[in-house]
């Protein structure tokens, strides 16, 4: 075969790794370059440096080291029967390739993955040789997101965790059975041990940290992972039940969902019909829901449908509100922050703004109306003291009242 | 507010601002006023080339240019700490009116220190608009400046970039690029200033022009690559990068001008990857008719455009085992039925051996097609790939899905990973039950046509274990019906 150039290879394993959800560069700890050698700063957001067409924001440099691969896992553009054109950077390029890009101020670091080659554990020393070459042969300070393979030796992963900013391990897909049956190469025990050690690791360096100034830090922006929605059978009252459960073991900062796609050279064992990108909008909602409102798992897959899927029409909150329309409406005059969290329409910021107001003056409608974003979302779930949505929460036609009109526009 | 001790009624204070961006001033200025008790509605506050807010129409020379003589004992001037903040932002945007605003916010502070606070109050919030879209500015300079390598007379690289930010932020945010790029000599030039870098001190610029920057870097082929393939075009939503990155940005993002190409491909794109990545969209078959019919029409792999017939499985759909094979051969794509070949006969002579009785289970394929090389007149046999096998899983699974068999038979290593999805050593797995998914029992064992390419003991042998795998699976059905 022909010697591929640097930008065909680039435009390869750029391809191959769009898979990956996640191009977070924020929650880091905060460094910069002066006095050091080289480039590079993380000030505690994360900057978004593009944006493509498909709507999700280019902060890092996120390309694979290889998509050789010696796994078979079905739902995968890189496994290894698929008939995808190959192609492998060496470290060294792809440390080039990163700096160019960031000293032009294009990226804000690198999120480097790989599929397997001759060994796990020979991909993960690959992976790490680019960190360290950044970190230490030009004292590179930006953000680096590293995706650790659960097969590889503890050790090596370890070495991963002290020079990136962030480790991430994919479930893939949230059954076991799924898991079984679309990557059979790979094992939910394994990977789960290695999201317990990386865990494990964070704390007790967190904790040197406290005790010695100088202690090296370990993934500083924490671990997080990667879920595929719609491949297996598996439903979203399973699916937020198994992220609950992943945040409260493993202490992850994001669990990300990926719509699954139709990938050129699909497998046939996937299903046919990807879901409909909402679906992914849908859980992330519910996953905000848990994170930041207050919100058990088990309230959130309430708010499904029979078929334990959130519905698509409305939001996860305002599905929740229409089935337990008994709590309703809230009084934004005296109602505690955690039921005001729970009115579909209102926001931790609009939230955060009706609790320092209403120490000030009492709150009428057209007050709610200049705190929040929309007062006809808001109207039938609460009140005030000029207003009382009596007939509105009652109205069986409420959902009809709120869901926007327009249908959701499946691209295709 | 008390009496306005100081100032001559009727006078009215016109403020010059040495830049547009000077907090520092208007700070300094505003302590003065209130300390002289002038009231929000006597003061206008005038930037460089400016006309002011409030007196527009009488002209900037109009108005006292001094402030009055300060009171003997001053009061001290109190605003909270939110609201220097905020102000701080609010004060470098480009609204003519934003100094009137601060001060007549500092001034009703006095009165009420929890002013800031009561966000629901118009002018609190016009102030926190005017700090947000600055901070957005900002961001999106963090964001979107980028720079040009040019090579300097002695030999350095130099960074150059060209940005128009909507806001007087360029000062603001010089520290941001500094930390960033401390080691590396750089210059942002926009149309309200520039700054440069070298390493060690900041310099401040004059305005510049588009033209002053240069026009373009080799790398940014490299980024434009790079944008164009991270870009799925599986998941377009225009809407929602438009958010982000607005148009009027484009222009000075060398990888924006892709972005119309993208949209228009997607589409084309995603079309040809489903056509490509094998199916069209259809729903799963309910009867065993449905699985004839849609095998026979399915063209998902190249085999299907052999020109040969698709075999459809045989058997009653209620079988308790399933036989599965590998693909039909010749003889079966002429006659149309699964094993009736030289490795079909074979096999029925082994069934009958161990007891099994064909006619009661369902005999089919992993592939459905007969995958063949001519060689002369005679159509040779090719072993099914990987791919076609998991192609045509599709077909194998609604089988099993309709006749629901209690145990499945594997003849050889592809009928195996037809029924596993995945390929495995058929001597390792064999004698032993593999659970599937839906809770039947697998066997594999070999193919019998592997028998017919062997001769003399190591025939004999193998067929003794083929034999001995038929006999334990009759032992297994046997059990299953008791």
């Amino acid at each position: 075969m022909a010697q591929q150039s640097l930008r065909q290879r680039l435009e390869i394993l750029a391809d191959a790794a769009k898979y990956d959800a996640s191009c977070a560069s924020s929650g880091t700890a905060k460094k910069n370059s002066l006095g050091g050698k080289g480039v590079g700063s993380t000030e505690g957001m994360g900057i978004c440096h593009a944006y493509a067409p498909d709507g999700r924001c280019i902060s890092l440099l996120k390309i694979l080291l290889t998509n050789h691969c010696i796994f078979d896992c079905h739902y995968c553009i890189n496994r290894k029967s698929a008939n995808t054109p190959r192609a492998r950077f060496t470290p060294q390029e792809v440390v080039d390739l990163t700096l160019n890009f960031y000293r032009r101020n294009y990226i804000e670091g690198l999120f480097l993955s790989s599929g397997i080659v001759k060994s796990a554990n020979h991909t993960m020393e690959q992976l790490v040789e680019v960190a360290r070459i950044l970190r230490e042969e030009h004292d590179f300070r930006g953000y680096i997101h590293l995706k650790t393979i659960p097969e590889a030796d503890a050790e090596i992963i370890h070495a991963a965790g002290l020079y990136a900013d962030r480790v991430s391990i994919n479930v893939e897909l949230p059954t076991t059975a799924g898991l079984t049956r679309l990557a059979p190469d790979k094992n939910a025990g394994q990977i789960e041990g290695a999201m317990g050690r990386t865990k494990a690791r964070i704390i007790e360096a967190k904790d040197e940290r406290k005790r010695f100034r100088h202690a090296p830090r370990f993934a500083p922006a924490g671990q997080s992972t990667q879920m595929i929605v719609g491949a297996d059978g598996a439903n979203d009252a399973a699916i937020i039940g198994k992220a609950s459960r992943l945040y409260g073991t493993f202490g992850l900062r994001r669990v990300y969902y990926s719509a699954f796609s139709p990938i050129p050279d699909a497998s046939a064992v996937l299903p046919l019909k990807r879901p409909p990108l909402l679906r992914e909008h849908r859980l992330y909602q519910s996953d905000w829901l848990m994170r930041f409102y207050g919100f058990a798992p088990q309230e959130v897959a309430d708010a499904a449908e029979a078929d334990g899927n959130l519905p698509l029409d409305i939001d996860p909150k305002l599905a929740w509100a229409l089935k337990f329309r008994e709590s309703f409406p809230v009084d934004v005059n005296r109602a505690p922050r955690e039921l005001l969290l729970r009115v579909p329409g209102l926001g931790t910021k609009a939230v955060a703004r009706i609790l320092t107001v209403r120490r000030h003056r009492t709150l009428r409608l057209e007050d709610v109306a200049r705190l929040t974003a929309s007062v006809a979302k808001v109207r039938p779930f609460i009140c005030t003291v000029d207003w009382r949505p009596t007939f509105l929460t009652d109205r069986a036609d409420l959902r009809g009242l709120l869901v926007r009109k327009s249908e959701q526009l499946e691209l295709f | 507010m008390t009496a306005m001790q100081h100032v001559s009624l009727g006078a009215h204070y016109a403020i010059h601002l040495p830049a547009p961006d000077n907090f520092a001033f208007w700070r300094e200025r505003a302590r003065g006023l209130v300390q002289c008790d002038v009231p929000p509605d006597r003061v206008s506050w005038i930037e460089p080339g400016g006309t002011g807010d409030l007196f527009a129409s009488e002209g900037p020379a109009r108005g006292e240019k001094r402030l009055p003589p300060l009171p003997a004992d001053p009061r001290a001037v109190r605003a909270s700490q939110r609201f220097i903040t905020i102000a701080r932002s609010a004060a470098l945007h480009s609204d003519p009116a934003r100094f009137g605003l601060l001060y007549r916010l500092l001034w009703r502070l006095q009165s009420n220190p929890r002013l800031m606070e009561d966000k629901a109050d118009p002018e609190v919030r016009r102030l926190e608009e005017l700090a947000k879209s600055v901070q957005r500015d900002a961001h999106k300079m963090h964001a979107f400046v980028r720079f040009r390598e040019v090579e300097e007379e002695d030999g350095t690289p130099h960074f150059v970039a060209w940005f128009e930010p909507d806001h007087h932020i360029v000062r603001a945010e010089a520290a941001f690029f500094m930390r960033r790029f401390a080691n590396m000599r750089w210059s942002i030039l926009t149309p309200r200033g520039s700054i440069h870098w070298d390493g060690e001190t900041m310099r401040e610029g004059p305005p510049a022009r588009r033209e002053d920057a240069p026009q373009g870097d080799p790398v940014e082929a490299l980024w434009r690559s790079y944008y164009a393939s991270i870009f799925n075009p599986a998941r377009l939503k225009v809407g929602a990068m438009l958010s982000e990155m607005p148009k009027k940005y484009w222009k000075n993002l060398p990888e924006a001008e892709l972005i119309p190409q993208l949209i228009a491909g997607a589409q084309a794109r995603e079309a040809a990857m489903v056509t490509a990545g094998a199916r069209a969209e259809r729903a799963r078959p309910v009867s065993l008719a449905e699985v004839a019919q849609g095998a026979a029409a399915c063209r998902d792999c190249p085999i299907a455009d052999c020109g040969t017939r698709a075999v459809a499985g045989e058997g009653p759909p209620q079988a308790p085992l399933m036989i599965v094979g590998e693909q039909p051969g010749d003889q079966e794509d002429l006659a149309g039925r699964p094993f009736v070949g030289p490795a079909g006969q074979l096999l029925d002579e082994h069934l009958q051996a161990a007891g099994i009785d064909r006619a009661g289970a369902y005999v089919t394929n992993a592939v459905k097609h007969f995958k063949f090389a001519w060689k002369g007149k005679h159509r040779l046999h090719q072993s099914p790939g990987a791919k076609e096998i998991d192609t045509c899983r599709w077909w194998l699974e609604a089988e099993r899905a309709i006749v629901q068999p209690r145990l499945v038979l594997a003849l050889g290593a592809s009928a195996a990973r037809g029924l596993l999805g995945k390929t495995v050593s058929v001597t390792r797995e064999r004698g032993r039950a593999i659970r599937l998914d839906d809770g039947a029992e697998l066997w594999v064992t070999v193919h019998p046509s592997y028998l017919l390419r062997l001769d003399g003991p190591a025939r004999d042998e193998q067929a003794a274990l083929f034999a001995a795998d038929l006999a334990r699976l009759r032992e297994r059905l046997g059990e299953m019906a008791g």
